[in-house]
């Protein structure tokens, strides 16, 4: 098992009492799995993302990477899991505006240590960005940094992908577009995607689904990916 | 270097002429004189008046040593230099006076050898010499009496002062011929003669507190223009006093090419001189000390075969050393073998 | 991953070079002010030490003749034949192109020896040296211009002080004419059993060796002046570095938090800033000591005039960078980037990985901001008070300014916070209500920029302040104290008692200078016999004095002090005054006089003659009208023959003195305007990059339909209200700048304390300058913003930033 949720529990203060986002979430993500986390806004579905990516601490309940507890990690464990075994795509792209498409797309695998200029150029190649490898991300459309992001985040060779809200700056179009190319690219590189959207159709494009209500797993769908 | 350092070093440089760098910062002053009267073999000394100084010669000294012996039987040795330096022959008014004056005097005990150096111009009364009655000075230092036969001592420095009475029990002796001293084969000359038969009593003042001392004190008074010749790099020097009554005085001049120029006068008890042929004191060094980052023999074999001397001269402190702005060893010696006795060493040119 | 983390971390200043040049400009222009006022300064105290060595002399006892007279060769001769080791020194003055030289001559048979770094063997013959054509020994860049047919030949030789000439004493006294002896220097070691100085040459007395130490102690104000303006404006620069770099770590917060999400740990990322801060202000700090050496070599002739006219002392005119000075330069450049982005540093450190990650207005100062700052101003006020009480000495005086500005700095913000909520408040219609909001909204990132324009201005009007004040009360109290047309010097009492009847003949009055220097209350102090005359009646500067005072002084009832001394001793009129042979008198009044290190008292003219028959005489004022004293000046010189270094006119001396005084202040005028550059710049640099930032600010307006044009006259003119409020911000604090410099500073520099002149025409003239500084600062920005494609503006909307 990839990854393992079990009873997590994160608590924010409020501006009169405290708000209890998560109240006790446990799922299960196998290797290679997709599953798509939705729910309405301030169901706690960005937190427990975060939590999983060891960017925020929980106040209570395990996070089993591989069977080692993020929780229990320190910040220097953290951000090499961070660095090594998982891509994250942020909503708003989060690229380095001064570097360009090329050293964006590379910037995790060599902090990670396992830069491949070959197996970049592949990627940059099948992300369609050949023609913008060398511009920044402001002369870049949403679209094309997204799919920036996506590359930053596969080109570490990653076993798991976590999106948040990835096609949430983009037009319809353009964010189905990203979609497609996101879940090729996880697929063929048989990692694990937890994506975040608010969005059930997204959501439908995925083996699993977990819907979250009220800090808690409201419903678990599971879907054979051939159907 | 600084300028006053430099120009007292140069002073002292004319003076003893002794050290490697005399051969070229000086070369050729041996036989050109540049306007300074020479020692000439038809001069006869005349007293009272070659007590006092000789301004158209370049160099010139006035050298007391002295062998003392204090109440527990303590050997101790003095000296007293006064030395006349002309950077031109003659003399003008006050400070432009070209006649230099430095004087050097020690006390030397066993343990420990006690020095001081003075300068002065000339012109000014800082420091000079009158024949008669005699006065010879530079600052406090002075050296003064009725007649150079009879004559109060004193010198000081910041750790040690004496005060000696002088008495002459026996004539003046004049080495060479006639006081006319050949230093080379090239001709280098001086006018020299003693007085080695002063009999001495005083006070030092050590560190430790005053010492009542007597002995016996010799005089050396040399005048020239043409020190050394430019094959010699230094000499040994020696005026011994002997338990039968007499003396000798004897000095060797170091030369680059083969044996020194060895010359010696024996005084007989009742003060008889007799200067002795070039070549017939010999000495052999025995043993070396280090001194001052250099080797210094401190130990040697004198022999006078006409006389029948052979014998062991030994400094009494091997460190004496006089560090001043010309540096030299000089000190009391003992003598052993044939014949016993006492006596002063001086040593120059060593590097 | 260190390598990737730095290389998209670097990457920045590649995008930014407008703010990259900021950084190491700002850096740069902090370490030239302060290295190339370190540069003056050690240059001067080498000088100093060169003095010191090559006077050789110096740090050894003295002995003088009484009434200062020249000391007798049989004197000199006496004491060494005594067994005092002493040795002759004759001084006095060459003339050469471009100045005077002070021509040492010392025995150099019997001087300690001087430690010169060149080196004389070979070069000089001792018989040249000593003998009747003499020589001078003096530094290469001395030496040469020293060569002349009159004097002996030069010997240029390394080390001797500049402003010097050695020469054996025979030589010397042949130069200067004169066959005397001005003082003897008692040697390191004497011998035993030398007798008392009383019983060979009772008319000497012997003088500790505190000449070159009241040098020292004198210019010692002088450089710390000078360190205190290089520090000041070392702090205007870090506030550049600190807007700097807290910019560019604000703008790439949003970086730094996907570098921590893709897996770089906060210790790597803030290593890796430090590496990055560590490179630019090497490369800043190099930069900056280059422009140093520049400042330095420019300001150094001004400031060896100043020391020269002021103090009497030495430097040389040519600068020697020294090795030292390259690493403290170096190392402070470094040590200042670290303290001015400390603060960002930490911030970092302490960056959560996850955050809001839109970018938000740049650094908005909480409430709490505010109250810090306003309790770190009280604390440091507080501080200044307290040294103001309980310090003592020029260093808690220097302290105590430094605390004050600080203070006065950090309350700023309050002030403009304020001021412009005061604005906001009276502002009618939407657009002055946006106008004022949107500038206390900016107030932050202006606010560090703001800060140093207000210490620069503050120092400017402190300063300006000072210098008009001395000025002003200089010249009035020269005014004063030089109240005779001419002074006139006999050369021995024989001239004097056959001049005083000639001049009296043809004078309004004559009025013999006496004095005589003594001890007062432990230390030297000059006695000065004063004639009762409405010449001192009329015009004495007098500060404090009892009624009838100049009466009870001419009777011989009561004593005038300096200031100097009354602050010293604390002495009031009315005070009882100890005077040398046990002379109980009393203060009647004290007097200023600027300029003067040492204690002076006025006594009675009477008194003097009687109580100090050893006075020294043969000076006199003469009054005269003042049209006829040019006439009496060359009937001096043709019919008295009187020679005309004997006479000096009112006049001159006046010029001379306003002359030294101005040529002091020149190099403190520099410092200040380039202070003023500095903060200039720093305006320029904060509000550049905050155009920038506030693009998204300014899109919604321009949306509603303002012109670009409007915009960025709205821009400039916040630029110039927010110069403005700094202004009147800087005025009390120039201000109480100014007091503390004339009566803490001064006071303990100097002895003396001036009285406050105001000068509102001056702040009118600074104030336009500040605004033109602002404006021109304002206008770059401005200009950027009205030329701005409207698609940059348009962008903002379509990012939906």
């Amino acid at each position: 098992m990839l990854l393992q949720v079990r009873d997590l529990i994160k608590t924010f203060p409020g501006d009169e009492r405290p708000v209890d986002v998560l109240r006790g979430v446990s799922f299960d993500l196998e290797a290679g799995v997709t599953l798509a986390l939705t729910g309405e806004s301030g169901s706690g579905k960005s937190t427990l993302l975060h939590l999983v990516a060891g960017l925020d601490e929980a106040d209570g309940g395990q996070i089993l990477f591989d069977g080692a507890d993020v929780a229990a990690m320190n910040d220097r464990k953290r951000a090499k899991l961070r660095r090594r075994d998982v891509g994250v795509v942020f909503q708003q792209f989060n690229l380095v505006p001064s570097l360009d498409v090329a050293a964006n797309v590379a910037l995790q695998a060599r902090l990670a240590g396992r830069h491949s200029p070959e197996a970049d150029a592949r990627l940059i190649e099948r992300l369609g960005l050949v023609d913008h490898r060398a511009k920044y991300p402001e002369q870049l459309s949403g679209g094309q940094q997204q799919r920036v992001a996506i590359g930053r985040a596969l080109a570490g060779r990653p076993r798991l992908v976590l999106a948040d809200e990835p096609t949430g700056n983009l037009d319809e179009e353009t964010g189905a577009r990203v979609l497609d190319l996101m879940l090729e690219l996880v697929t063929d590189a048989s990692a694990a995607l937890l994506m975040v959207t608010h969005s059930k159709r997204l959501a439908a494009r995925l083996e699993r689904r977990l819907h979250l209500a009220h800090g808690r797993v409201a419903t678990r769908i599971e879907r054979r990916a051939a159907e | 270097m600084s300028v006053d350092h430099t120009i007292r070093a140069a002073v002292a440089l004319a003076l003893f002429a002794a050290n490697a760098a005399f051969g070229q910062g000086y070369a050729g002053l041996a036989s050109d004189a540049e306007g300074f009267a020479l020692p000439h073999p038809d001069y006869r000394l005349e007293f009272p008046a070659d007590h006092g100084p000789h301004p158209d010669f370049r160099i010139e000294w006035w050298y007391v040593t002295a062998n003392l012996e204090g109440p527990d039987g303590t050997n101790y040795g003095i000296q007293w230099t006064l030395f006349r330096t002309a950077l031109r022959p003659g003399e003008a008014e006050a400070w432009a006076s070209p006649q230099i004056w430095f004087g050097h005097a020690a006390v030397t005990t066993p343990e420990t050898h006690l020095f001081s150096e003075r300068f002065a111009r000339g012109g000014i009364g800082q420091a000079g010499v009158e024949a008669a009655p005699f006065d010879a000075w530079i600052d406090e230092w002075r050296m003064w009496g009725p007649t150079i036969s009879d004559v109060t001592l004193t010198a000081a420095g910041d750790d040690f002062a004496y005060r000696l009475e002088l008495q002459a029990e026996g004539p003046l002796v004049l080495h060479g011929d006639d006081g006319y001293s050949v230093k080379s084969d090239e001709g280098q000359a001086s006018h020299y003669y003693s007085q080695p038969s002063y009999l001495a009593r005083g006070t030092l003042t050590l560190p430790e507190g005053e010492v009542q001392v007597e002995g016996r004190a010799w005089l050396d008074r040399e005048w020239s223009s043409q020190p050394l010749s430019d094959r010699q790099t230094g000499w040994d020097w020696f005026s011994l006093h002997f338990e039968n009554g007499a003396a000798m005085m004897g000095y060797f001049m170091r030369q680059t090419d083969g044996a020194p120029y060895a010359v010696a006068t024996w005084i007989a008890p009742d003060g008889t001189g007799t200067p002795l042929p070039e070549g017939v004191l010999e000495a052999e060094p025995l043993e070396t000390a280090t001194v001052e980052d250099r080797e210094i023999p401190v130990a040697w074999r004198l022999r006078l075969p006409p006389r029948d001397l052979d014998v062991e001269v030994r400094a009494l402190n091997p460190q004496s050393w006089m560090g001043t702005t010309f540096s030299y060893w000089e000190g009391p010696v003992t003598v052993m073998g044939s014949h016993e006795g006492r006596g002063y060493l001086e040593m120059t040119g060593y590097e | 991953m260190k390598a990737a983390g730095l290389t998209a971390i670097l990457s920045h200043w590649r995008r930014h070079p407008v703010q990259l040049a900021t950084l190491i400009l700002g850096l740069s222009l902090a370490t030239a002010l302060w290295s190339g006022v370190q540069a003056i300064n050690a240059e001067a105290r080498a000088s100093y030490d060169a003095a010191a060595r090559a006077i050789g002399g110096d740090g050894l006892p003295s002995l003088h003749q009484a009434r200062g007279a020249a000391i007798p060769l049989d004197t000199y001769v006496a004491l060494r034949r005594a067994g005092w080791l002493v040795t002759p020194v004759v001084e006095g003055t060459l003339r050469m192109t471009g100045g005077e030289v002070r021509l040492l001559g010392v025995d150099l048979l019997t001087a300690p020896p001087p430690a010169l770094e060149g080196d004389l063997a070979g070069d000089v013959e001792p018989i040249d040296a000593l003998g009747e054509s003499g020589r001078l020994f003096a530094a290469p860049e001395i030496a040469a211009r020293l060569a002349s047919p009159d004097l002996p030949p030069v010997v240029a030789v390394e080390g001797v002080a500049p402003g010097l000439a050695l020469a054996d004493i025979g030589v010397a006294q042949r130069v200067l004419g004169e066959a005397r002896i001005d003082r003897l220097l008692v040697l390191p070691d004497q011998p035993l059993g030398r007798p008392p100085l009383s019983e060979i040459a009772p008319d000497l007395e012997e003088r500790a060796p505190d000449r070159q130490g009241g040098v020292a102690r004198l210019t010692d104000s002088f450089h710390l002046n000078l360190t205190a303006f290089g520090l000041l404006s070392f702090v205007v620069g870090l506030f550049i570095v600190n807007g700097a770099v807290g910019l560019a770590f604000e703008q790439r917060r949003p970086t730094f938090r996907t570098l921590r999400a893709l897996g770089l740990t906060a210790r790597s990322l803030v290593t890796l800033l430090a590496v990055e801060l560590l490179i630019l202000s090497l490369a800043a700090g190099a930069i900056g000591m280059g422009l140093g050496g520049l400042i330095a070599a420019a300001l150094l002739p001004d400031v060896a005039a100043t020391l020269r006219g002021l103090y009497g002392a030495t430097i040389e005119g040519s600068l020697t960078l020294r090795p030292a000075w390259w690493a403290a330069g170096i190392a402070i450049a470094v040590l200042g980037t670290a303290v001015a982005a400390s603060g960002a540093l930490w911030k970092v450190a302490r960056l959560p990985a996850l955050a809001p990650a839109q970018p938000r207005a740049w650094a908005l100062a909480s409430a709490r901001t505010r109250r810090l700052q306003g309790a770190a101003a009280a604390l440091l006020a507080l501080a200044a008070v307290v040294l103001a009480v309980a310090g003592s000495g020029l260093v808690a005086g220097f302290l105590m300014l430094g605390a004050l500005l600080l203070a006065a700095a950090l309350l700023l913000p309050l002030w403009l916070a304020a001021c412009l909520a005061g604005g906001q408040r009276l502002a009618r219609g939407a657009l002055a209500e946006w106008f004022w909001a949107d500038t206390r909204q900016q107030l932050p990132g202006l606010s560090l920029a703001l800060m140093s324009l207000l210490l620069a201005l503050a120092a400017n009007i402190g300063v300006g302040t000072m210098v008009d004040s001395f000025r002003l009360t200089f010249t009035g109290w020269l005014d004063q104290r030089l109240a005779s047309e001419l002074y006139v010097t006999a050369r021995d009492d024989d001239e004097a008692a056959r001049l005083v009847p000639w001049l009296e003949a043809r004078a309004d009055a004559v009025l013999p200078i006496a004095r005589t220097d003594q001890r007062v209350a432990g230390a030297p102090a000059e006695i000065y016999g004063v004639a009762d005359h409405p010449t001192y009646r009329d015009n004495w500067p007098l500060l404090a004095a009892e009624p009838e005072v100049w009466d009870a002084v001419a009777a011989g009832n009561a004593v005038l002090v300096n200031e100097q001394l009354a602050r010293r001793e604390g002495l009031r009129p009315g005070d009882p005054l100890d005077l040398p042979d046990g002379w109980r008198t009393r203060v009647g009044g004290i007097y200023s006089d600027y300029g003067n290190p040492a204690a002076q008292v006025l006594i009675g003219l009477d008194e003097l003659y009687d109580r100090f028959p050893d006075y020294r005489r043969g000076d006199y004022g003469v009054r005269i009208a003042p049209e006829r004293a040019e006439a009496l000046r060359t009937a001096l010189v043709d019919d008295f023959s009187l020679s005309p270094d004997q006479i000096v006119d009112q006049a001159a001396l006046k010029r001379l003195s306003l002359d030294i005084f101005e040529r002091t202040f020149a190099v403190t005028a520099a410092l200040n305007v380039l202070t003023l550059t500095v903060a200039g710049f720093a305006i320029l640099t904060s509000l550049l990059t905050l155009a920038t930032l506030r693009l998204p600010q300014l899109a919604p307006v321009w949306a509603l339909g303002l012109t670009r044009r409007h915009l960025a006259a709205l821009e400039l003119t916040r630029a110039l209200v927010l110069a403005a409020l700094t202004f009147s911000a800087a005025v009390p604090v120039g201000l109480m700048l100014a007091w503390v410099l004339l009566s803490v500073i001064n006071v303990e520099a100097f002895g003396w304390s001036l009285p406050m002149h105001v000068f509102p025409a001056d702040w009118a003239r600074l104030a336009l300058l500040s605004l033109l500084a602002a404006g021109v600062a304002g206008l770059w920005p401005a200009r950027r913003l009205a030329t701005r494609p409207p698609a940059d503006l348009v962008k903002v909307f379509a990012h939906e930033r």
